[in-house]
């Protein structure tokens, strides 16, 4: 029965491959919607990959304008809380790399200039085991009240809440983009469909009364739509892995922490490639759809 | 009415399209095997009407149809293409499949049966021999004349050998020679055992087939002048 369908030269429906505006049409939609679901799911390891890295973060500033003073209370808190339990990390920020925090505003050479340093805030990076809420930043505020009075005691989580906040905006609107994009290349194949449906619609009638049954047709009318949506697909999956490919090498240029953090796993990856395999089930089906409707009312 | 050996059979079938009129009113008869008939009647009598009822392309709208022992009327869409496949059909206007060459064409209701490549390259060619097309075996339909356009038309319709052939004006662009030889062909093909129902306005060709049958059709309404069709004829031979 497939000799129905294989028969060199015999196509029962003529094959445009890629000649008609279909398989563009497709081939569009398919990068866009490509593009987008990565960008969302890149921001979404972005973000998460961040949040599980600040989670338990705290920071402790010191606000002391004395020098001297600043560094005995620095001392003090950093032996308080290394006695504390729950800490699984804890770094007092040297000098030197406060003063390169400093510089891009300040300038450099400002301790020599004024012949006294710039009152920098001396910082400790802690590391909770949990995360750092509120009752964990109070405990460690009460340990250190006593010991170092001029301390500042903040989440990290706290800082970035706005980065977050966009971010995640930022992700929700690839999600509506993916899924708008989704539905106009669904509407898309079901105009090619319905097209191919049209043009070939004699064909489909006169097999038909030759005696063809329904599941036959439909295999003939499907497989070249199929072939259309996997042109279509395969040329705007290329398309779109270009433009991602590129795009994530910029990315990486910048260097930034948390774009770094977004970069793509083999899942995600996976996820993008069957955006036009679904495109390509989705042609067929409907393909095999519209054209059972069409026989039904033929009787 | 169940006459034994009986192909078709019609029961007070009525057709309209639509919300019209009737265009087929009172249709009561019964077709044989192996007989020959023809259909004639006036131009918007029905004929084509009354033949899309014989190839299953139409339901009447009222009425029972049995077609080789089996009710037509309520069988199952799923059990309409393997009785479609023992009827062989000429259209009116051919239905060539107009990018495929006459050859496979013509090989369509091979490869819709299902038959082996191999097996089908040969008679195909045959038949198209037979028809006189052997010099345009790769010819697409809008190449080919309208009388090459109808013959590769009989060609496929007769291929696989129908159980009954039904063939609508096959004579309507071919000259009297070539008119007078497919009606050979179809005598052929009808001496083999298929039934074969010719509809034509020409009364020239009724006179070609001695042994044929004659329904007519006159603004929807049946007769048989020659009573062949309720009571069977004497088998001839
Ligand atoms: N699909 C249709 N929809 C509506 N009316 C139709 C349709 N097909 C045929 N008719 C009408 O039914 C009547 C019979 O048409 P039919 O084609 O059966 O006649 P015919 O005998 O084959 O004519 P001809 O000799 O010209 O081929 C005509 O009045 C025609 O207008
Ligand atoms: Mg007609």
């Amino acid at each position: 029965m497939r000799r129905l369908f294989r028969a060199r030269g015999a196509e029962l429906i003529p094959q445009a491959r890629m000649s008609g505006p279909m398989p563009w049409v497709i081939a569009i939609m398919v990068a866009m919607t490509v593009i987008a679901l990565a960008a969302g799911l890149a921001l979404g390891n972005a973000v998460s990959s961040a949040k599980a890295e600040i989670e338990g973060g705290v920071t402790i500033q010191i606000l002391e304008p004395r020098a001297d003073v600043r560094a005995a209370q620095a001392r003090r808190a950093v032996d308080a809380i290394k006695a504390m339990p729950g800490v699984s990390g804890l770094r007092l920020v040297p000098q030197a790399e406060l003063d390169a925090l400093i510089e891009p505003w300040l300038g450099t050479g400002i301790a020599t200039a004024t012949g006294s340093a710039v009152p920098v805030p001396a910082l400790i990076d802690v590391r909770l085991k949990g995360p750092a809420n509120p009752q964990a930043l109070s405990i460690i505020e009460d340990a250190l009240k006593p010991v170092a009075p001029s301390a500042r005691v903040d989440a990290q989580s706290n800082w970035l809440k706005p980065v977050f906040d966009a971010m995640v905006s930022l992700q929700l609107l690839a999600i509506a983009l993916v899924a708008l994009l989704a539905l106009a290349l669904t509407a898309a194949v079901l105009l090619a469909a319905r097209t191919a449906l049209g043009t070939n619609r004699d064909t489909i009638e006169i097999v038909h009364l030759l005696g063809g049954t329904d599941s036959q047709v439909a295999r003939v009318f499907q497989r070249s739509i199929g072939y259309d949506a996997a042109g279509g697909g395969a040329v705007g999956l290329a398309l779109a892995l270009v433009v991602i490919l590129s795009l994530s090498r910029r990315f990486a240029g910048l260097g930034a922490g948390l774009v770094d953090n977004g970069a793509l796993i083999w899942s995600d990856w996976l996820l993008l490639a069957a955006v036009p395999v679904l495109a390509i089930l989705l042609a067929m089906v409907t393909a095999r759809l519209t054209v059972l409707h069409a026989l039904r009312k033929m009787l | 009415m169940t006459a034994d050996g009986e192909i078709i059979h019609f029961d007070n079938v009525g057709l309209r399209y639509g919300t019209d009129r009737e265009v087929l009113s009172d249709l009561t008869f019964t077709l044989f095997p192996g007989r020959f008939y023809f259909l004639t009647g006036a131009s918007g009598a029905g004929k084509t009407s009354l033949l899309r009822l014989l190839y299953l392309a139409q339901r009447p709208s009222r009425g029972a149809i049995r077609m080789f022992g089996t009710d037509a009327i309520t069988m199952p869409r799923g059990r309409l293409p393997q009785l479609r496949r023992r009827i062989g059909v000429v259209f009116q206007d051919f239905r060539l499949i107009p990018h495929l060459s006459a050859f496979d064409n013509v090989a369509l209701p091979l490869r819709v049966a299902g038959h082996r490549e191999d097996d089908l390259a040969g008679p195909v060619r045959d038949i198209l021999d037979w028809v006189g097309l052997s010099d345009r075996i790769g010819a697409r339909p809008p190449t080919l004349s309208g009388g090459e356009q109808q013959r590769v038309a009989i060609a496929r319709a007769v291929i696989a050998r129908p159980a009954m052939l039904v063939a609508d004006e096959p004579t309507g662009n071919v000259d009297p020679d070539m008119a007078q030889k497919l009606m050979r062909l179809f005598e052929m093909l009808n001496r083999q055992g298929t039934t074969v129902v010719v509809a034509t306005h020409d009364l020239d060709l009724l006179r070609k087939v001695p042994e044929s049958l004659i329904m007519r059709l006159d603004r929807g309404r049946l007769s048989d002048p020659t009573g062949a069709l309720r009571y069977p004829p004497r088998k001839v031979q």
